[in-house]
């Protein structure tokens, strides 16, 4: 430990190591629980340990990832969304459905379910704003009316429980290039939603904490009246953030209706939580205002490693949500432990 | 926002020197049938701190609202820079050069020193937040009020209350405001931490700033005022210079000047008797001298 105490103001005040300024970070302790978790199957399975999985584990952790990342700045942001399990589904379905019911392109579908699912997420934040209602509460209501309208629209559309077959229809191929193809790097299959999880990792950490937007999240969800009080336009960013766990539907509902060639309508409920659990695990408050996207992606890696590393060591997977519930705990106490020592260095 | 000094300020020195930069002439405001604020006079003056007094209900929110920004007056008129203004929002209050400091709401705890002084203010490069720059000014701007703390990484909440309310007021006078209104900034502090604010109350007086003080506490005013209002149920009853009265005139008044009076007359029938006999605690080595 190397502590300097150069403060001529306040000798109480130290300056901050470098270990503790290290271990201060929100997504340390996410980044801590999953090398132990990797050891544990690296150990115990055999599988785990051949490098033609990684894609494998890859690819489980991006699907819970690229919903994680969005849903953790929403978090930081002072919200919660319960509809994004569904939100997926609904996107999926939406482009499904529109492109088979009135014969479109599929990349009209495509596009109005993105604008359905923006649309989601704006109307989530202004519901908020309007009614004054906790998001827990507006949330869950958008999450009940998107899983009664999943089920009744493709009954209605499609006379089933899943969409119609629109491999036949124009640009289909295109659009399953963007969506759902994959390359190989070595014996390492790369699925597409892996690229756009690890960039929009990136992207929204950059955005978080390099730009003024970032700083808005942050002021938003740690105290909104003075956000308020300094200019801070807060319901915008609120809508916004609501927007962008919209645009995370959107891309992952879309690499399920092309990688798989339909949706289910009952699919998506009780993801929401999975999300949520990876955002926590990576280091985000419940109350706001804390928190890191790639700790929420380091979160979604330690649920894909488990998911696949039960599987591989040849576990009971029925005990794979316990084992969650065990690591959701387990994280948020080693966070909050972590958070302590660092602070009181 | 580019940060302004009063010197700067071409309209101001046009100006004379003594004229108020805000002025409010017999301002009320009624919500409905009832008048929370009638009739209020008050002008706030470069260099000058103006006390605000009042006991709770007495108006004083309303008051600061108003000039804030967050409520429109109904009656009269409040001129700045000798033009009369409605603000419609905090952010118009606040490019008109007010700046208010509120007293549980000014900074998010969680973020950092540098974050919170540039909240809503960020200095960019390009597209990303040009943090060395914005370090450098936040520890300049608070080593110019005397306050030290080395590392601007640290979340606000793990600051004094004080400090806080520093931080709150430099990022005012950094920013450029011309009056800064301080809503009850002592009153959840320490003996010593309200001693640091009310410096840095002088600090902002001698960086040329009109202050609005807002406090219940006559003590406070006392030490740093230039000019005293009392409110009491939405009237100004006390409206003086420093050197018409004394602690002990404003003391009085705050506390309720004939009123009190009037009580302890009411009160004198009851004579509080002895229910039980008080403990007879061991002294240490502290000998009450009563007489002494």
């Amino acid at each position: 430990m190397t502590t300097a105490s150069a403060t001529p103001g306040d000798d109480r005040v130290k300056t901050k190591s470098t270990s503790a300024t290290f271990l201060g970070m929100p997504a340390v302790g996410a980044v801590i629980g999953g090398l132990a978790v990797a050891v544990l199957f690296l150990s115990v399975a055999p599988a785990f340990r051949s490098v033609g999985n990684i894609g494998t584990i890859l690819y489980g952790s991006s699907t819970i990832g690229i919903m994680a990342i969005f849903v953790a700045l929403l978090m930081i942001g002072g919200e919660f969304d319960l509809s994004t399990g569904v939100a997926v589904t609904s996107s999926g379905l939406c482009a499904a459905h529109m492109a088979w019911y009135f014969n479109l392109n599929v990349w009209t579908g495509v596009l109005i379910a993105l604008i359905f699912s923006l649309a989601v997420g704006a109307f989530n934040g202004w519901l908020l704003h309007r009614t004054g209602l906790p998001s827990f509460l507006v949330t869950l209501g958008t999450f009940f009316v998107l899983q009664g309208a999943n089920l009744a629209v493709t009954r209605i559309v499609t006379g089933g429980v899943s969409s119609n077959d629109i491999t036949d229809m124009q640009g289909w191929k295109s659009a399953q290039a963007v969506f759902a193809s994959s390359f190989k790097i070595g014996s390492v299959t790369i699925i597409i939603p892996i690229v756009y999880w690890i960039f929009l990792t990136l992207l929204l950490s950059f955005v978080l904490l390099r730009t003024k937007y970032g700083n808005w999240i942050l002021a938003t969800g740690g105290d909104d009246k003075a956000a308020r009080a300094v200019g801070v336009p807060v319901m915008m960013t609120k809508t916004a953030l609501f927007m962008g766990t919209g645009f995370g539907a959107w891309l992952l509902g879309m690499h399920n209706l092309f990688e798989y060639n339909n949706v289910q309508s009952g699919q998506g409920v009780g993801q929401e939580f999975i999300y949520i659990i990876a955002a926590v695990i990576g280091g985000c408050l419940l109350t706001g205002g804390y928190g890191s996207v790639v700790g929420a992606s380091v979160g979604a890696l330690i649920y894909g490693m488990t998911l696949l590393g039960i599987s591989y060591a040849k576990w009971d997977v029925d005990w794979l949500k316990t084992f969650l519930g065990v690591m959701l705990i387990g994280a948020t106490l080693v966070n909050q432990y972590v958070k302590r020592k660092a602070d009181s260095r | 926002m580019s940060p302004v000094t009063v010197h700067d300020n071409v309209a101001a020195a046009d100006r004379a020197a003594d004229a108020p930069i805000l002025e409010l002439d017999d301002v009320g405001k009624s919500y409905g049938n009832v008048h929370a604020l009638r009739g209020v006079n008050i002008s706030a003056r470069q260099g000058e701190v103006t006390c605000v007094l009042g006991d709770n209900g007495a108006g004083k929110s309303t008051l600061i609202k108003i000039i804030a920004g967050l409520h429109d007056y109904t009656d009269g008129t409040m001129k700045i820079d000798g033009e009369v203004r409605h603000f419609g929002s905090p952010r118009v209050a606040q490019a008109a050069g007010i700046a208010t400091v509120y007293q549980d709401l000014a900074l998010a705890p969680l973020m950092s020193v540098w974050r919170n002084f540039f909240l809503g203010n960020e200095i960019r490069s390009g597209i990303r937040l040009d943090i060395p720059e914005m370090k450098r000014i936040a520890g300049e701007e608070l080593t110019k009020m005397g306050i030290v703390i080395p590392d601007m990484e640290r979340p606000v909440g793990g600051l004094s209350g004080g400090q806080r309310q520093c931080i709150a007021i430099a990022r005012a006078i950094y920013f450029g405001a011309k009056v800064i209104i301080l809503d009850e900034p002592t009153a959840a502090l320490g003996v010593k931490q309200s001693g640091v604010v009310l410096k840095y109350i002088i600090a902002a007086r001698d960086a040329g700033l009109g202050v609005i003080f807002i406090t219940h506490n006559p003590h406070h005013a006392f030490l740093v005022g230039n000019h005293f209002v009392i409110l009491k149920l939405g009237r100004v009853v006390l409206d003086a210079h420093r050197d018409e009265l004394t602690l002990e005139q404003l003391t009085g008044e705050m506390a309720g000047g004939q009123e009190l009076a009037e009580l302890s007359h009411e009160l004198r029938g009851a004579d509080p008797e002895k229910v039980v006999a008080p403990h007879d605690v061991e002294h240490g080595s502290i000998t009450p001298e009563l007489d002494s």
